[in-house]
């Protein structure tokens, strides 16, 4: 604080304010909507108090689906764990491997390697839809967690975070694990992986919500209504206009959807914040 | 910057990089080698046979006004959610700077869009201004407004921006937050000293001091609403009506997996890459030179 001046901290919070409104309103009718029953969403403008449906939307959702989509959430919600998981695993165990070997060793063609992996940060999945597509069907990937989580795992995101956290990394740690006796892989294990717990918390998180959040790929990919993802689920619930669509199953479907990466974030914010912002330095 | 202290070994680098490596080559070399060889050849609707036909299909893009009009809604969507997103976002991480009460409580509500996925975003919005049920809509017709995003291409456009930049809100404040609070205080403290206002200290000092940010996140966000926001686009819009949200990216996936032309499908492909190649090199130009005054 420089100097006091009470009219400019009270806009300040005034303008927070707003803010949150603007962020949380969507929320909230969100979760309006997710405790009233069909009829009372559909009447409009509903209500701004939360309805006495919780219980039974959420189970319907949860359970049994809605009428139009008859895959129960609950399976969704599974399904997305699942990729979300294998994603954050796989690029985060993948990458850092890949950038150790990129920072720790000097070997014929390392340039190349390094470009060629750092040349995916350019191109996003949704550029390369269709023949990466072709690609998976022709390896007979259709259809299953391999096919959904592999070409998404192609991204020097992670990779990218490792190499500029492992170049801050003190040579004279190296220098004394050498005079130790200690070889690469011991060096990897008992210093590097220690060290790095950080960045892997917050690459985590990062790459949980990435692989939660996929929409594209998982639509094009699917052929079975039980490999599908929530995000995607939650578009097939929406069909043939107003009258038909259940808002309120729909919103509490969305609650579902946003829960676990929220809580992931939220709970992890300082871990995630960091890597985010170092990310892309 | 390199390590001066490495380890030698014949081997072990290529092991460890070989399964990224694999990876990279199937997933990524291969489709987009694809993409560019697909873009030379038309296939006939059954599939079967392929004809080579050159540059045809890049030819037949360009002379597309159907292409020029999906290019143009592009670049008018993606610079309204950079223009929008980066001033609302800045305006709060300069107040969030500000405040000491109840700092962290308004951080925590200002990310949580950042987990929320861009179709569940396109859904939100969606309902929320739906012509007929949307809670906001209704307000905007008892107002007088005559809201139709189905009907109506500005309102269409204005539906997808709203939610693309909700969405955005999270990432550019945090970025914008980190920057500020990297700024020494010492320089403010010494305009303070000698009398300058908050907001002349902020237009002087600050936002100078904030470019290589701005100028970072100006075009992530391009790159966001180029790519990112395809599952915003088709939850609320699904392009239309007409054309009027039909950005480039939505327009691959609907000449690929609609229309089954894989060969306009793949010259389109070739485009955008070419696209996020330039948005690319510009970026590393200007951030590696630090924008500043």
């Amino acid at each position: 604080m420089i100097e006091r001046r009470p009219w400019l901290d009270l806009l300040a919070h005034l303008i927070l304010l707003i803010g949150l409104i603007i962020v949380a309103f969507p929320l909230y009718i969100a979760f309006v909507a997710s405790t009233q029953t069909a009829r009372e969403v559909t009447s409009a403008p509903i209500s701004l108090l939360p309805g006495t449906h919780f219980l039974e939307n959420y189970a319907q959702v949860l359970f049994t689906g809605s009428s139009v989509q008859t895959t129960p959430v609950g399976n969704m919600l599974w399904v997305s764990f699942v990729i979300a998981m294998i994603i954050s695993i796989g690029k985060i165990s993948i990458s850092m491997l890949s950038a150790f070997a990129v920072v720790y060793f000097r070997f014929p063609f390392r340039m190349l390697c390094f470009w060629m992996i750092f040349i995916t940060l350019m191109l996003p999945v949704e550029v390369r839809i269709s023949p990466t597509f072709e690609v998976v069907a022709g390896l007979g990937l259709t259809n299953s967690y391999a096919g959904l989580t592999l070409p998404l795992i192609a991204s020097a995101t992670a990779t990218f975070l490792f190499r500029q956290f492992f170049l801050t990394i003190p040579d004279e740690l190296v220098e004394a694990a050498r005079i130790d006796g200690a070889g690469p892989i011991r060096f990897f294990k008992d210093i590097l992986f220690p060290l790095s717990k950080t960045s892997i918390a917050a690459l985590f998180v990062i790459q949980f919500t990435y692989g939660w959040n996929q929409y594209l790929w998982p639509l094009v990919m699917k052929t079975s209504e039980d490999m599908t993802p929530i995000v995607v689920g939650i578009k097939t619930m929406i069909g043939g206009g107003d009258s038909v669509t259940e808002w309120n199953l729909v919103m509490a479907t969305a609650l579902l959807a946003m829960i676990p990466p929220g809580l992931v974030v939220v709970l992890m914010q300082k871990w995630f914040v960091k890597g985010l912002v170092d990310s892309e330095k | 910057m390199e390590k001066r202290v490495v380890f030698n070994h014949k081997l072990l680098p290529y092991l460890l990089l070989a399964p990224q490596l694999l990876i990279t080559v199937i997933f990524f070399f291969l489709p987009a080698g694809q993409a560019i060889w697909q873009s030379f050849f038309i296939e006939s609707a059954f599939g079967g046979d392929q004809q080579f036909v050159g540059l045809d299909n890049y030819t037949a893009l360009f002379n597309d006004s159907y292409y020029y009009d999906s290019f143009k809604v592009t670049f008018v969507f993606s610079i309204a959610v950079a223009v929008i997103g980066l001033s609302i976002s800045l305006m709060l991480a300069v107040m969030a700077d500000r405040v000491i009460k109840g700092a962290m409580l308004y951080k925590t509500m200002l990310i949580w869009p950042y987990a929320v996925a861009p179709a569940v975003v396109g859904v939100l919005w969606a309902f929320l201004f739906s012509p007929s049920v949307g809670t906001l809509a209704v307000y905007l017709t008892e107002m007088g407004l005559d809201w139709n995003p189905r009907l109506d291409a500005t309102d269409a456009m204005i539906l997808v921006t709203m939610a693309a930049v909700w969405k955005q809100i999270s990432y550019n404040f945090l970025f914008f937050l980190a920057g500020l609070q990297s700024i020494p205080r010492s320089l403010i403290e010494a305009a303070a000293i000698d009398g300058a206002s908050p907001a002349r200290r902020f237009w002087t000092i600050v936002f100078p001091l904030l470019s290589p940010t701005t100028f970072f996140l100006l075009v992530i966000n391009m790159v966001y609403a180029f790519f990112e926001t395809f599952a915003i686009i088709d939850t609320t819009t699904q392009g239309g009506p007409g054309n009027s949200t039909n950005i480039l990216v939505y327009n691959v996936y609907k000449t690929a997996f609609k229309s089954f032309d894989y060969g306009s499908s793949g010259a389109q492909s070739v485009i955008l890459m070419f696209i996020v190649i330039l948005l690319t090199i510009v970026q590393f130009r200007y951030v590696d030179r630090k924008v500043q005054y």
